[in-house]
């Protein structure tokens, strides 16, 4: 068995009202900001899957992504591999972000 | 006496109101734990109001998967009684009891005062006492309870005689959309509470218990209760311990 991890990114369907990113969006203009438009807010569930291969625990992450995490009726959601190096990368270049 | 089971979820915070409730309605009013896979042979179940599991992830769905909610679901599709208030509107649709989502108010606020809505059955299991279509006036308490559904769903639900309360203005005229201070959380086509295809199961979001004792300000929501109260009387399956 191997552990693999992935993220589950969960948003508003296309056409379906957003009030969250609506209000987001309302916001920008206190921040000095223009030409920003299509604000969209959803939410993201990272989890660990172990299993024998990547197929198999993505099986399990989309089997949780279609019946907990997201309601099909009126969100959508990706899923991303999240390696093992990418992980670490991402930790590293975000450790050097904050130097 | 029939007995009627209020589902405790940890979370909830209108099941005491709700028993109350059903009392004052004639049931045998039974608190029904979450983790029990069994509804002690309860004639009708009530998903009561509150915020069950912290609503985390989406208002209602983690609630779907808990023992009792499997019962429930069982219960539902042998044709047994079931009636969601605000939450409990939430977990039904979250397992798909009842059709269409309920999304963030679209004022984004969490909204608690009066409405007002009418019945547009008074032929189902949770309206058949209301007497007159309304305008009743009861009392919502939601962050979540914009109702929707695409509109081919929607127009299947007004065809099918599946809209069951909807919200009113003062004059009783149906709420307008977005906006319009009478549909307080902006649900599509003013709905505030819809019925199953099987006339079984319902949900709404404006709370009968707490509109059912002149002390609460008023009793418009009690005729809802006694209804189901009075219909689950009717379909009283054999209580346990009976067969001998």
């Amino acid at each position: 068995m191997t552990e693999f991890r992935f993220a589950v990114n969960v948003v508003p369907k296309p056409g379906i009202l957003d009030p969250q990113g609506r209000a987001v969006e309302g916001s920008l203009a206190h921040l000095g900001v223009e030409g920003v438009s299509g604000v969209r807010v959803g939410r993201r569930v990272e989890l660990s899957v172990a299993a024998a291969s990547e197929a198999e625990a993505r099986a399990t992450v989309e089997r949780l992504a279609q019946e907990l995490f997201s309601n099909p009726l009126i969100e959508a959601f990706e899923i991303d591999a999240l390696d093992g190096a990418k992980a670490q990368a991402s930790a590293a270049a975000a450790a050097g972000g904050a130097r | 006496m029939t007995r009627v089971g209020v589902v405790v979820f940890p979370g909830s915070n209108c099941d005491r109101d709700t028993l109350r409730g059903l009392e004052l309605a004639g049931a045998e009013a039974v608190p029904l734990w979450h983790e029990q896979g069994s509804l002690d042979g309860c004639a009708a179940v009530v998903l009561p109001g509150g915020f069950a599991y912290g609503d985390y992830l989406r208002a209602g769905v983690i609630a779907r998967f808990s023992p009792v909610m499997r019962a429930v679901a069982a219960f539902a599709g042998e044709g047994g009684l079931v009636l969601g208030i605000c939450n409990g509107f939430q977990v039904l649709a979250e397992a798909g009891l009842v059709p269409g989502a309920l999304l963030r108010n679209r004022g984004l606020r969490f909204l608690g005062r009066d409405v007002q809505v009418v019945a547009e059955r008074l032929d189902t299991p949770f309206t058949s006492l209301v007497g007159e279509r309304g305008p009743l006036r009861m009392p919502i308490a939601h962050g979540e309870g914009c109702y929707f559904a695409d509109e081919a769903t929607l127009d299947g639900l007004e065809r099918d005689g599946q809209v069951l309360f909807r919200y009113v203005d003062g004059n009783g005229m149906q709420a307008g959309a977005e906006g319009d201070p009478a549909n307080p959380n902006g649900s599509l086509r003013a709905i505030a509470g819809v019925v199953n295809a099987r006339g079984n199961v319902a949900g709404l979001m404006p709370h009968p218990e707490r509109a059912s004792d002149r002390l609460l300000g008023s009793e418009d929501g009690l005729p809802i209760l006694r209804s189901l109260v009075e219909a689950a009387s009717r379909a009283q399956r054999v209580p346990v311990g009976a067969a001998r």
